[in-house]
């Protein structure tokens, strides 16, 4: 290595100015850089988004006069009273938070070997086709792919076209459709995330996995699983909070009610934002735990 | 970072209990002696298909458009929302960006009593003179005496069904509530929680003993018969519809054969060829009809007064009345209806007031009955529920 | 050679049924795009290109389109700044809160979005802005800026602070800095957070039911509401098949260029 002051001219000192001059106070004060950096997202998020949130959240503690619409802003417990004992509410919580958990397994079933195939099999430009093709259908409308299973399920439609001659019948409208429906939607939001996470996933493991005799099921079990873990908790975030919530998806597949109907309801038909909170308190509280669960496993990492 | 959060919230709730304090009190507005100038613009909370024209929902095919008139007669230029349901609808007045809503009569009551309405000088809208009394002081669109808008037609909920899977015609909503009906897995009903009153009306023909004289009028004893009646018709329903063409889908996919309709689905439906027939069964049936109202915090309220009396006017009534299928407001409107379809009228029975007296329009359910018997009754939050349960369990 | 090639086969295979599934609908949506009656039934009656003709007159779509598109590109270009801003202070700085910011952050898309939507409508109300273009842009970008985030947060972790500290010492300013290095660096990740940023925003409902005022419509909204209109409905699906093909080739460039320095393949 050549010592430096044989090799280069010292450089020479840059023009003066007043970005110069910031950038330097900048430098000087890491504290101001941080606050500058933060202050406009965080002031958005946590000043408007969170307090209109929590401002949301604390109108369940209030009633609502039924014939007016008018608040009523004495605390009271009695929305959290009415949704813990009437039993229509817990039934549609149970199924709601069923079929999100149901809509995430089978999304993940879906999405592993198509993802995979994509990462570790694919050549290169078959990999970038099928990545288009994966983000193309999201750009078509929810309503409209709603609609389009619509015109697949109903009694006269495609799949019992298909089915009738053999015999067998459809599963027509209701929670079987809406399984169905919610699983197309959100499969997009898995099959991302795992797709990036198995990139990430070195080729030399799995060489060295079949090296060490590990047939294809065992490597996919014991190497690229736990690898591609984070990926999967990641994708279910989406997944499971999309389903949780969805209101339009029900009412159009199916006869009955979901918890996101129910907030609709109370919000929209009664006109009663206060139970409508109180009831919105569920998903709120079911996404944080699921949230924290998530981020211990690793997948705000892998987003 | 908790605890910041922890006095954002107490602050907020804290400005939210000053700013709300006051309103506890609505001080009635007051009605206006005149009416100005247009200011330009105009924004109405509609129903599909009610406004169409002009700068407001474009004509389809075969369809009128009469509010290009109306924007060059006046120079209001009409933007338009379509609420989604009765609910919908209030809740849009609420935030009082609109000059105007066309309510059902579920609404109304719940504009007026949250003040988000004002009263109507009915003496500054020339035709309204001319509007059929029995359209004029109803419960849903008069308070002590005091009207709150101008009808825009009216119509019934009727029996709809398919002429090849429904024989012999029907004259009964037994069709679609008696658990042995032959139709079960392709019956439809409108899913909302207003649909309880028509179980009502069935109840009244079929469970005289349970003393229900109207059928927004109901007390807790009356309400869960009703919720019975619905919880077993939830087995014959092959699907609920919530917009009109939900219900057209349903009939053409085979998805329904039988169920509630508004003549408009059943006019969309024969357009191409008769598929489906209707009815006004014998024991009655719900029906509505809809108010133009002004919205309290209106910011064009000339123009709204002037669309007042355009759409009471006789050719945008009838253009709007046949467009849609219901009945015209007045004779002037008939009139003009038999030009635009022949035999309009009648087949809504326009001038048949023995036929409106068996259709119940919808109202809003209140504590204090609507029938007089004091504050027993169950109101539209509990209906809400009621209908929660329904369909929810 | 990686896996196995029964395993080849039968993922080749999987990929196919899996892709048959995907565009099952859309190849419904595509052919009625062409229905000749305007009520979709199975079979389909008749084939006409009218709706397209239609479509491309139609002032309401048009309008739609342009909306979605400049919500698009607000939301868009908002969530890229702020999601970097708080990318570049959680990675390259430590401070009380860090560990709940990430958390903030993704709160808005992982709550239901009928309750994101009443919370930012009850923000808007309160602050006193009517709402329009511009608290639709801003709901949005309240709900995309964890794409951005997290593809820049990851990024900024796989590139070394000291190309920041040796600018620093050769005279850069912090400005230069972050436009020549910096930038560069997490370029890439910039696109990928932007294109699902913009996918999110283009395809929303719920939030921009809550965030749009009267008047003014977004392509899902226009669709929406022409859902209860019985006349014009494949006039939806030609939207739908239009936006299809219009996004065919910004999706793959788009794409192509979050791909580009194929960082992190071995």
């Amino acid at each position: 290595m050549t010592t430096p002051d044989t090799a280069l001219p010292p450089l020479p000192d840059p023009p003066d100015s007043p970005a110069r001059r910031l950038s330097g106070a900048l430098h000087r004060r890491p504290a101001i850089r941080l606050g500058g950096l933060l202050a406009a997202p965080l002031g958005w998020m946590v000043l408007a988004y969170l307090g209109s949130l929590v401002l949301f959240l604390i109108t369940s503690f209030w009633t609502v006069d039924s014939f007016s619409g008018n608040l009523i802003t004495q605390p009271s417990l009695s929305n959290y009273v009415e949704i813990f004992t009437g039993e229509v509410y817990r039934t549609i919580a149970l199924r709601t938070v069923g079929m999100a958990a149901l809509v995430t397994v089978t999304t993940v079933l879906l999405a592993l070997p198509i993802a995979f195939y994509m990462a570790k099999v694919a050549s290169a430009r078959t990999r970038g086709a099928l990545v288009v093709s994966i983000l193309l259908p999201l750009w078509s409308g929810y309503l409209v792919k709603v609609y389009a299973w619509r015109l697949i399920l109903s009694q006269g439609g495609v799949l019992n076209g298909v089915l009738e001659p053999l015999g067998l019948h459809g599963p027509g409208y209701g929670e079987v459709a809406v399984w169905l429906v919610e699983t197309y939607l959100w499969l997009p939001y898995m099959i991302i995330p795992i797709f990036a996470g198995l990139e990430r996933v070195p080729g030399s493991l799995l060489e060295a996995s079949a090296d060490l005799g590990g047939r294809s099921l065992t490597t996919f079990r014991r190497v690229v699983l736990p690898l591609v873990l984070p990926a999967v908790v990641a994708g279910s975030i989406f997944t499971f909070s999309l389903t949780l919530g969805d209101y339009i998806t029900p009412t159009l597949v199916s006869n009955t009610k979901f918890m996101g109907n129910v907030i609709y309801d109370f919000l929209g038909v009664a006109g009663n934002q206060p139970l409508a909170a109180a009831y919105a308190m569920v998903p709120v509280v079911i996404m944080i735990a699921y949230l924290l669960v998530a981020r211990r496993l690793g997948a705000f990492e892998a987003l | 970072m908790r605890k910041q959060i922890l006095v954002l919230g107490a602050v907020g709730a804290l400005a939210l209990s000053a700013c709300s304090g006051g309103s506890s009190g609505t001080p009635k507005p007051s009605v206006p002696t005149a009416v100005g100038d247009g200011e330009g613009a105009l924004t109405l909370i509609e129903w599909a298909g009610y406004v169409i024209g002009g700068h407001a929902e474009p004509v389809p095919d075969g369809g009128y458009d009469w509010v290009t008139q109306f924007e060059t007669d006046t120079g209001c230029v009409v933007s338009v929302k379509q609420g989604l349901d009765s609910s919908n609808m209030v809740q849009l007045m609420k935030t009082g960006e609109y000059d105007g809503v066309s309510a059902s009569g579920d609404a109304t009551l719940r504009l007026i009593a949250g003040g988000d309405v004002a009263p109507v000088n009915t003496d500054l809208i020339p035709n309204y003179k001319d509007v059929f009394a029995g359209l004029k002081n109803q419960s849903y669109n008069t308070v002590d005496g005091q009207a709150y808008g101008v009808p825009h037609g009216r119509g019934a909920n009727v029996l709809m069904y398919s002429l090849s899977d429904v024989t012999p015609a029907p004259d009964s909503w037994s069709a679609v509530f008696d658990p042995s009906s032959p139709y079960k897995g392709k019956v439809t009903a409108y899913n909302y929680a207003i649909y309880i009153a028509d179980a009502a009306v069935y109840l009244m023909a079929t469970k005289p003993d349970l003393g229900i004289k109207n059928p927004y009028a109901l007390d807790d004893k009356q309400l869960a018969a009703a919720v019975d009646l619905l919880k077993q018709q939830k087995t014959l329903i092959g699907k609920y519809w919530g917009t009109a063409q939900e219900e057209i889908d349903g009939f053409a996919n085979g998805d329904m054969t039988i169920g509630t309709a508004w003549q408009y689905q059943a006019n969309t439906i024969n357009l191409d060829s008769e598929k489906v027939g209707s009815v006004l069964p014998k024991e009655g049936a719900t029906g509505w009809s809809d108010t133009w109202m002004i919205s309290s915090k209106a910011k064009h309220p000339n123009c709204m007064y002037k669309w007042m009396n355009y759409i009471i006017s006789p050719l945008a009534n009838a253009q709007a009345t046949v467009w849609f299928g219901e009945a015209p407001v007045s004779d002037a409107a008939c009139a003009e209806a038999e030009k635009l379809s022949p035999g309009h009228c009648d087949s809504f029975h326009a001038k048949d007031e023995e036929y409106f007296k068996k259709v119940w329009y919808w109202n809003t359910p209140r504590k204090e009955c609507l029938d007089g018997r004091g504050s027993i009754c169950t109101d539209f939050d509990a209906w809400t529920k009621a209908w929660t349960d329904i369909t929810g369990s | 050679m990686q896996v196995s090639r029964g395993t080849r086969i039968a993922l080749r295979i999987a990929t196919m049924l899996i892709l048959a599934f995907i565009y099952l609908p859309i190849a419904i949506i595509i052919l009625y795009s062409f229905n000749a009656s305007t009520v979709a039934t199975w079979p389909i009656g008749g084939l006409t290109l009218d709706w397209y003709a239609k479509a491309l007159v139609n002032e309401g779509i048009r309008s739609a389109l342009g909306t979605s598109i400049l919500a698009g590109m607000g939301a868009t270009a908002l969530a890229l700044v702020l999601g970097t801003l708080i990318a570049l202070a959680v990675q390259r700085y430590a401070f009380f809160g860090r560990e709940a910011v990430s958390f903030l952050v993704i709160l808005p898309i992982a709550l239901p979005g009928i309750v994101t939507g009443i919370a930012l409508n009850t923000a808007f109300h309160t602050v006193g802005i009517g709402l329009g273009l511009f608290t639709i842009i801003v709901g949005h970008a309240t709900f995309c800026i964890v794409t951005v985030y997290n593809n820049v947060l990851a990024r900024l972790r796989r590139t070394s602070a000291s190309f920041e500290v040796a600018s620093a010492d050769l005279g850069a300013d912090t400005f230069r800095t972050f436009r020549r290095i910096t930038l560069p660096a997490i370029g890439t990740a910039l696109v990928a957070g932007a294109l699902l940023a913009f996918a999110l925003s283009f395809d929303e409902i719920i939030v921009t039911n809550f965030t749009a005022g009267a008047g003014i419509q977004t392509l899902p909204i226009w669709i929406f509401a022409n859902y209860s209109r019985p006349n014009q409905l494949p006039l939806v699906n030609v939207a739908a098949v239009l936006v299809l093909v219009l996004s065919i080739i910004p999706v793959y460039l788009a794409t192509r260029i979050a791909n580009g320095d194929g960082a992190g393949r071995t």
